[in-house]
């Protein structure tokens, strides 16, 4: 099925927050720190503007507690007394003109008794720095299995390193926008560009102080999110919310790219001391990791990527001996987010290039080592979750080096390194897994919900909480209620996601979409199915023909099916010893980058990259490749060019110009490989796709330069001044 | 908004049709056809000519119309995403062009330049033509698959993934 909103975005005529049509509305805009870290001693409001015509919010403005309820609610909606980092917000200025709220926000100066501020989260911060509990850290977990110290003590072979990994944007190429405006009934409304919005609503509620009935929650079509729109939203919502209510009037905030680039939360910045024990041949006797994540200035989602990171730490691999350790540290930098992949492309990359380098050190080919220590069915991961999929990994790492003809390019690139002059070429491996939805319980605690409606006309509209950003939401939850009931898509309609008729299934997040809220789509279909009075016969024109004769029966009737999520039977999660089943799946892939380095300028070209994937059953072929190549060249600017430069803890290069993100010129074609395993509890026998292509390939590309240039890359980007001082070609990085 | 009379009368063609505009002497092309003339389907992504979001075409060739100020379309003609019919992009739908959408209107103004002047072709690659339209969400081979096959449609040759 081609993506069901396809035409109207190759048209023009989608319209996002920006788009839409507003009367009398105002726009708003926030007013930040300047520093990292400080009390506020004053907010001044130049003399020489008039601020009459403006309408002004500051904490004191807010009518329930001033806090953006996520996991926690340690980050305020406006600094009132102190700042934790440079563009947290501290006041917020509404005006019908955008020129004029633009000149009012330069009008205001907050004045900062500025504190030491923590701009290293590598470092132990000294006692004057501490902000969060004794020690700054946010969160500490570890997992453990067998005894990793005895191993050490008595291994042959001992491989160390210390991986690390950059903040990453997110840019989305629709920025953070939303619109607020208080309805007839009082009902403070937001509508905008969002991933969740059960999320937003929680936060309304919570700084409103008032329940679901007085705050809706509106999603307007997403220009992409990429994790970037599942917590920032609730902020923006809250301030544009907090405006309307004090201006009596629609109020419309846009951020314009600086702004959010600036200001709005990045991937998680990681670092990754990895050791491993192995034997002779290459086997993984015992690993013993420590990952070290930059939570930030607050909370917000530090626990979870940082569960996620460890949980994927160890790698697809069978060992028996593991110990993870994690924290999330406190920095006075913006708060670190959601984005694609949530703390797994940071260990994965510490994982897979460890294994070349424990490859190289034990004298064992980069392939060998994997193929010995892949999981196979019937052994545990490092949380002791048995495997048993019937997924051949081996054969999908095998799958992989056929398609890049992996043995000859070797052969080839030797060569080829041999007579070029400054041209050096690499091939190089990653294998990896991504678990699929919220780790351990997190499914379970979210309750979700999915309602399908059997309409008078007999169509059927499928109501959920989740949202299109791009990835296809809407075509593929089309093709599983058409495909669960018999239907034409044409006779399937996907309700706009608003609090005020759809139920909360869950936030559009962890690669779980397809899996977990298509499997309740399905599930809710039999049960209207049932609430018909019908059977697993009545499917296509019988069942349209039994909601019409229903509807009929019942004048002004509601006709609902609904299904609430239930784990699948086996799975068990320890939360407090982090033991058992992290995932109900996981999928599988194997990763491989051909490179070229100039050694005149260290510049890197991917020239070829094969993605090879067993994601369950495929649904909608274009959809899940176009995936795949997004993820993989998102990746690839994670792995090369994307980076944050940071000057007291604000990003310096916050705009498009010297942050620098591939272009098509910049990227080969992108081979993606299915190979499919149906899951029994996703939807059609899916498994989560969106975020798995972000892990490969940032450690595939660094283990294609290592091969390539001898460098021993174990921090990415590699920019090209990078590699120069990695390979000893300059001085200073 | 700001001061009616600092607005000046500008004529230009957009999509066809001559039109007579009001603008702020600082108002950007972009402004013009968003908020002049309600035609939202052309983005703002940057706002500083990096991402091509904006790009529409002038006098025929493309142009970030973040960049332009309005007053220079004056006499010159104008399309944007609006004017293309939506039979002839039934390829870019099929190749998975669009994923989100934000960058789509300023690909699709290019992809069709190209289409209309393929001996570009001869000269650079199409991953070279396309690279000044930034994608976050495709990887680019969508747009890629789906300019190619067009262009082999165009030259009325036969096409394409089904």
């Amino acid at each position: 099925m081609d993506r069901l909103e396809g035409m109207s975005k190759l048209t023009g005529e989608e319209r996002y927050t920006d788009d839409l049509e507003l009367e009398g509305f105002l726009w708003g805009m926030t007013v930040r720190s300047p520093s990292p870290r400080g009390t506020i001693r004053e907010i001044r409001f130049d003399d020489s503007f008039d601020f009459s015509s403006c309408v002004v919010v500051t904490a004191d403005d807010i009518p329930g507690p001033n806090e953006v309820r996520l996991i926690e609610v340690d980050q305020p909606v406006l600094a009132s007394k102190t700042v934790r980092h440079v563009h947290e917000p501290v006041l917020l200025i509404a005006h019908e003109s955008r020129d004029v709220v633009r000149r009012a926000v330069r009008a205001v100066e907050v004045v900062v008794d500025e504190q030491e501020p923590v701009l290293d989260y590598r470092k132990a911060p000294n006692p004057n720095q501490i902000q969060h509990s004794t020690d700054n850290i946010l969160k500490r977990l570890e997992i453990t299995k067998g005894d990793v110290d005895a191993v050490f003590r008595d291994a042959d072979h001992v491989v160390e390193g210390i991986y690390e990994t950059g903040a990453q944007e997110h840019l989305y190429l629709e920025t953070q926008g939303m619109i607020a405006w208080v309805d007839a009934d009082g009902v403070v409304t937001v509508k905008g560009s969002m991933q969740c919005p059960y999320y937003v609503l929680n936060s309304l509620k919570h700084t409103f102080a008032c329940d679901e009935s007085r705050v809706r929650v509106i999603q307007a079509p997403t220009g992409g999110g990429f994790g970037g729109k599942e917590d920032y939203p609730s902020m923006i919502a809250l301030h544009a919310a907090l405006l309307a209510v004090k201006a009596g009037r629609p109020v419309k905030m846009i951020y314009d790219r600086n702004e959010d680039m600036a200001s709005t939360t990045k991937r998680h910045p990681a670092h990754v001391s990895y050791r491993t024990a192995h034997d002779s041949d290459g086997r993984l006797l015992a690993q013993d990791i420590d990952v070290r994540l930059d939570g930030g200035a607050y909370v917000t989602l530090s626990p979870v990527v940082l569960s996620r990171a460890i949980i994927h730490a160890g790698g697809p691999y069978a060992c028996d001996h593991v110990r993870i350790r994690g924290v999330a540290m406190l920095s006075n930098s913006v708060p670190y987010g959601a984005f694609r992949g949530f703390g797994a492309p940071q260990t994965l990359f510490a994982t897979e290039r460890h294994m070349d380098r424990a490859a190289d050190q034990l004298g064992i080919d980069p392939v060998q080592i994997r193929m010995v220590n892949l999981i196979r069915d019937g052994q545990t991961t490092s949380t002791g979750q048995l495997i048993n999929d019937g997924t051949d990994r081996q054969k999908v790492l095998q799958q992989a080096l056929d398609h890049a003809d992996y043995q000859n390019k070797r052969k080839e690139n030797r060569a080829f390194n041999l007579t070029h002059p400054f041209r050096r070429r690499g091939i190089g491996v990653a294998m990896f897994y991504h678990g699929a939805g919220f780790t351990g319980s997190g499914e379970v605690y979210l309750e979700s919900k999915v309602r399908v409606a059997g309409l008078p006309d007999g169509r059927i509209e499928v109501l959920s909480a989740n949202t299109e950003m791009g990835q296809g939401a809407l075509t593929v939850f089309t093709q599983i209620a058409s495909a669960a009931v018999g239907y034409e898509p044409d006779d399937i309609v996907i309700a706009e996601p608003d609090t005020f008729r759809v139920p909360n299934s869950g936030p559009t997040v962890a690669s779980r979409t397809t899996m977990v809220v298509g499997k309740l789509i399905e599930r809710a279909c039999e049960d209207l199915v049932r609430a018909v009075g019908g059977d697993s016969d009545t499917r296509g024109q019988s069942l349209c023909n039994a909601i019409r004769a229903w509807h009929q029966a019942n004048p002004g009737a509601q006709l609902i099916g609904e299904a609430t999520y239930t784990k699948p039977p086996g799975i068990d999660w320890d939360e407090q010893t982090y033991k058992g089943d992290a995932y109900g799946t996981f999928a599988w892939a194997a990763y491989i980058a051909d490179v070229e380095v100039d050694l005149r300028t260290c510049q890197t070209t991917v020239r070829d990259f094969v993605a090879c994937q067993e994601v369950g059953r495929v649904i909608n072929p274009t959809l899940a490749t176009g995936q795949i190549q997004g993820g993989v060249v998102q990746a690839i600017g994670w792995a090369l060019s994307e980076e944050c430069i940071w000057d007291r803890g604000a990003m310096a290069n916050a705009q498009m110009t010297n942050y620098i993100i591939p272009t098509s010129g910049d990227v080969p074609p992108i081979r993606v490989i299915f190979d499919e395993n149906p899951y029994e509890y996703g939807a059609q026998g899916s498994k989560g796709i969106g975020e798995l292509p972000m892990d490969g390939p940032a450690p595939a590309i660094a283990n294609a330069i290592a091969a390539a240039t001898g460098s021993d890359v174990c921090r990415i980007p590699i920019t090209p001044e990078r590699l120069m001082a990695n390979m000893g070609l300059c001085d200073v990085e | 908004m700001s001061n009616d009379t600092s607005r000046l009368s500008i004529e230009l063609t957009i999509n066809g049709e001559s039109r007579t505009v009001r603008i702020r002497p600082q108002d950007r092309l972009l402004d013009l056809l968003r908020e002049s003339l309600g035609l939202v389907g052309t983005k703002e992504g940057c706002g500083e000519g990096e991402c091509g979001a904006c790009t529409v075409l002038m006098d025929g060739l493309p142009v970030n119309s973040c960049l332009v100020p309005a007053f220079q379309a004056r006499g010159r003609t104008i399309e944007t995403v609006e004017s293309f019919d939506s039979e002839k992009l039934i390829h870019f739908l099929r190749s998975g062009m669009t994923q989100c959408g934000a960058c789509t209107p300023g690909v699709v103004v290019t992809a069709n330049w190209i289409r209309a002047n393929p001996e570009l072709a001869d000269s650079f690659s199409l991953r070279e033509l396309m690279a000044g339209n930034l994608c976050r969400c495709t990887g680019y081979d969508g747009i890629i698959d789906g300019l190619s096959d067009s262009m082999n449609e165009d030259r009325g040759g036969s096409c394409c993934k089904s």
